[in-house]
């Protein structure tokens, strides 16, 4: 029992250093913030790139499949830590675009590469009878892929998808590379503040944590409604 | 109103089609029967570009659809298809599949889609449907939807694509009487089937293909009841 309260007291007593002392807990609110702007910016790029890429690999044209092909090579072919450094360091180098835009970018380029494979098996998914129909009623190929194609494929790559939107927030963990103070950067620096190395990371863990559980509740949700046509 | 000439048709090395020369003047209900891979769904398939052509030429209402120049689109909107899958979107309710085409090429308004999309629900017996899903409603029932869903453009040709081959056999019924009732209206239809009796009562054609070539044609009653050619009748005597 004694060794019990003990235990609680030092946890207590480190809690109280890493996160409430010198308003040590600001830092992990905005690195929250830097995270959640990171990873948006990088889903909304890597949707738009990962969308083009993959009507680049599924088209006829040679030169538009081989440039889909190059892009998804290259981007699965290095690891994201060097292109994120790439594209900070090198490519907006001598540009004044707030850091957190950039990360994002370069989380977007690396995230498309992924999403384009994914959309691609997506819209191959779809049973070429729904093409078919669609241009048998007159609508053209665009209206087809709009109206009839991808919302299918939509659905059946929506987990897919929710998967390669976790596993980005979680690699933007390593933005600490090019000096923003994300989460894990946050945890990071109160380790170095503090000497306690158990309490900043254990809370960095709980807060990616709690972050992706709400995620994937709201990816549920979101599953549901797009499942509504299939009530028997 | 369709002038097919020479039309050929190959897959790779596979000649599907050899040569068709066919006239399907307006109010005719054209049957195609024949054995399998006698290339009967490739030849309808043809008359609205869902398979390119090889080579000759597909015409509509004087225009060659086949043609680079033609917007294949807009000859598209006169032909109604039906197919075997029934092909139905399965993301939307059967009023929005009614209602898609028209709407988006700008034939109807959404009101007057909805209220056309009714009266050809009512036509097929469906009225009470429009709000489910295609997973909700037998085959059958899918099939008239998908009737229901070409007769939305106001096409002035049907196709139809062995539309009763994937239903249970007392679904085939209430679909033929649909296209029945559609024949009688003045419809023009090419329809492949292997339905004879229903050949026999509404065709006002029937061709018979085998090896990608139209074998014998005529009325029900040359081809079922004296048909000329040896291989109509060696089909015939399988299928009757």
């Amino acid at each position: 029992m004694a060794g019990l309260r003990e235990w609680a007291a030092e946890f207590g007593a480190d809690f109280y250093k890493c996160f409430i002392k010198d308003d040590r807990y600001q830092l992990l609110l905005s690195g929250i913030g830097v995270t959640i702007r990171v990873s948006l910016i990088a889903v909304a790029i890597g949707i738009l790139i990962g969308f083009l890429i993959a009507l680049c690999n599924l088209s006829n044209k040679k030169l538009l499949r081989a440039l889909g092909g190059i892009y998804t090579d290259i981007i699965r072919g290095t690891p994201s830590v060097t292109q994120l450094m790439l594209i900070y360091f090198v490519i907006f180098a001598a540009v004044g675009i707030p850091k957190w835009i950039i990360a994002g970018i370069a989380f977007g380029v690396n995230s498309g590469a992924y999403v384009s494979e994914i959309i691609r098996a997506g819209i191959l998914s779809v049973d070429k009878g729904q093409t078919e129909a669609g241009r048998s009623l007159g609508l053209n190929g665009q209206q087809t892929m709009i109206h009839i194609v991808i919302p299918q494929a939509v659905k059946n790559i929506f987990p897919a998808l929710c998967n390669e939107f976790i596993v980005l927030i979680k690699e933007t963990a390593i933005v600490g590379y090019v000096g923003l103070m994300d989460i894990q950067k946050a945890g990071d620096f109160i380790k170095s503040a503090t000497w306690n190395a158990f309490m900043p990371l254990f809370g960095t863990a709980v807060i990616y944590y709690v972050l992706i559980k709400l995620l994937t509740i709201a990816f549920k949700k979101v599953e549901e409604r797009l499942r509504k046509s299939e009530v028997r | 109103m369709i002038k097919v000439e020479n039309l050929k048709k190959h897959f790779d090395k596979l000649e599907v089609l050899r040569g068709i020369d066919e006239h399907i003047a307006q109010g005719e209900v054209v049957v195609v029967i024949g054995p399998s891979g006698s290339g009967k769904s490739t030849f309808l398939r043809c008359l609205n570009l869902l398979e390119t052509v090889t080579e000759g030429r597909v015409c509509v209402d004087d225009e060659c659809i086949n043609d680079p120049k033609v917007d294949v689109n807009k000859i598209r909107q006169k032909m109604g298809m039906v197919f075997q899958q029934f092909n139905l979107f399965p993301h939307l309710t059967i009023m929005e599949n009614i209602t898609l085409a028209p709407v988006l090429l700008k034939k109807m308004t959404k009101e007057e889609a909805k209220k056309r999309g009714q009266e050809l629900l009512k036509r097929v017996n469906l009225a009470e449907k429009a709000d489910a899903y295609p997973v909700q409603l037998s085959g059958g029932q899918k099939q008239r939807v998908a009737i229901a869903r070409a007769l939305a453009m106001d096409p002035e040709i049907m196709l139809f694509d062995e539309p009763t081959s994937a239903l249970d056999p007392e679904m085939v019924g209430e679909v033929l009487d649909v296209m029945k009732d559609l024949a009688r209206s003045g419809m023009t239809m090419v329809i492949v089937t292997h339905e004879m009796g229903f050949a026999r009562e509404v065709a006002t054609r029937v061709l018979f293909m085998d090896q990608g070539v139209v074998m014998e044609s005529g009325t029900p009653e040359e081809i079922f009841g004296n048909p000329q050619n040896e291989r109509t009748r060696n089909f015939l005597s399988k299928v009757l």
